[in-house]
């Protein structure tokens, strides 16, 4: 699984890091940074990967279900 | 660095001169159809506002009114983004619908950046304030918010009944925000009237409300004065010292930002804490579920964020503008009620209901896109603080009187009185 983040959607709402903090950070002003430059998530955080994108208001937390590894 | 050749002498020069708005008439009376009437000042929008956007979104979705000038409101969640999404057809110059606009030059700075500013300028206003409002910025706060919150209830010893409004949400917000601004905690009680006048005197005569606002803007301007003699480590030195394009910024700039940071912070997060402990006082079963599993907390202060969303913004209409099958007129308003759109069916499954495990919640209780809520890291703490140390400490609760609850007209929506029967 892949994810990633849409910095033009982005607002710093923040719902990522608060749910997912071993996937998703802030940066100075808040807005999402991945903790996994790569965007590949570590097995075992899947459910939290989809949990920060399901919970996401503007919607600019993407997943991939499918990447390859 | 700048010079700072800035003159903080008269409260005047904090603002834009009112007398370069237009002002419409003042039109109460009760409210004859929600559609074609509306009214966000009437009583009845107090007791029912949910009922009313319900019954909206099914039969009229985009209602409209000829009070304050003329103003709509969509009331379902595709039409309340599209408008947050939309800062080329509508304006934040203003952002709290009455009977006063602001000169339409006054655009695209407003009299409170960053939140009744437009792009270009607005992204580099917000930005100045963004560093002091991350998660992590306001979390420094939440160990004197836990020992506030604490001693607030310590002043419940020997009362059967407290008013959950008045004494205790108001009084969270208040300090956090006096705290960050650098003003005396003392001066806790002016604030409150200055948020009154500025959210919930909308119908009052424009004139009466225009005096009553400088009240406000001399209370910033000693605080400013004080600060510029007495530098600290707080936001108003911060905002007195930040530079924009190369320079200090104006000082209605300054005194504009410091003026949101008061007003926006208290009523908002005031009804937030208070709705929440209305509902778990309606609710023992969610209630004893918070006590027996505080993991749950944080999730379930997201249902209450959306189920009580406080906040609905307003904007401006730039231009004539015909949307989505309505002819709106340059300068109309636009409810945008985030608190509609957070129980449209259409956005959210089991949209009536409550449900403090609700896993999927993308609720827009801070907004959504660029004027997001800027304080929301810190409303959030704040509220799940206080409701941490009240369930903590009042494990039991009840409503003493469910008639005597009242609720708030205006754009800020929550308990002003919630009689609490504890133990």
């Amino acid at each position: 699984m892949r994810i990633s983040i849409d910095p033009s959607l982005c607002q710093g709402h923040g719902r990522c890091y608060d749910l997912a903090p071993d996937l998703f950070g802030a940066d100075d002003e808040g807005y999402s940074v991945l903790v996994h430059a790569d965007g590949l998530v570590p097995d075992g955080l899947e459910d939290d990967a989809r949990l920060a994108a399901d919970n996401c208001p503007e919607a600019a937390v993407l997943v991939l279900e499918e990447a390859a590894r | 660095m700048s010079v700072d050749d800035r003159s903080f002498s008269d409260a005047q020069t904090l603002r834009s001169d009112p007398a370069l708005g237009t002002f419409s008439e003042v039109r109460t009376g009760p409210v004859t159809d929600w559609a074609t009437d509306f009214s966000h000042t009437d009583e009845e929008w107090a007791q029912g506002a949910i009922g009313i956007w319900d019954d909206l979104r099914q039969r009229c979705p985009v209602a409209h009114t000829e009070r304050f000038g003329g103003a709509w409101l969509p009331t379902r969640y595709e039409d309340v983004a599209a408008v947050a999404y939309d800062t080329e057809h509508f304006s934040s110059r203003a952002i709290i619908a009455g009977n006063f606009r602001p000169p339409r030059d006054l655009a695209p700075v407003g009299g409170t950046p960053p939140i009744s500013s437009d792009p270009p300028f607005h992204h580099d206003a917000r930005k100045l304030l963004l560093p002091a409002f991350t998660k992590n910025a306001v979390g420094r706060q939440e160990e004197s918010t836990r020992a506030f919150c604490s001693s607030l209830i310590d002043g419940f010893a020997g009362r059967d009944v407290v008013d959950a409004a008045a004494d205790y949400a108001q009084h969270i917000p208040v300090r956090v925000i006096a705290d960050m601004l650098g003003f005396p905690p003392e001066d806790g009680p002016q604030f409150a009237r200055f948020v009154e006048n500025a959210l919930e005197g909308i119908d009052l005569p424009p004139e009466e409300r225009l005096a009553r606002s400088s009240h406000l803007f001399e209370y910033l301007l000693a605080q400013i004065r004080d600060h510029l003699e007495h530098p600290r480590e707080d936001l108003t030195s911060y905002l007195l010292d930040a530079e924009l394009y190369g320079r200090k910024l104006e000082p209605a700039h300054v005194a504009g930002t410091m003026a949101l940071l008061l007003i926006a912070g208290i009523d908002t997060t005031w009804s937030a804490i208070g709705a929440s402990l209305w509902h778990l006082a309606g609710h023992p079963e969610d209630r004893r579920r918070l006590l027996a599993e505080p993991g749950l907390r944080p999730t379930a202060v997201e249902e209450f964020l959306r189920a009580y969303a406080p906040v609905t913004m307003a904007r401006l209409v730039k231009e004539d503008l015909t949307w989505r099958g309505v002819e709106m007129r340059a300068e109309d308003w636009v409810l945008l009620s985030f608190p509609a759109a957070n129980r449209d069916p259409a956005q959210f499954e089991r949209a009536d209901e409550v449900l403090i495990d609700r896993q999927v919640n993308r609720h827009a209780a801070f907004g959504l896109g660029i004027h997001r809520c800027v304080g929301s890291h810190l409303a959030r703490m704040e509220l799940r603080v206080a409701l941490d140390v009240w369930l903590d400490r009042v494990p039991e609760f009840t409503l003493a009187d469910p008639a005597a609850v009242r609720w708030s007209t205006g754009q800020i929506r929550g308990p002003r009185a919630l009689p609490l029967r504890l133990g």
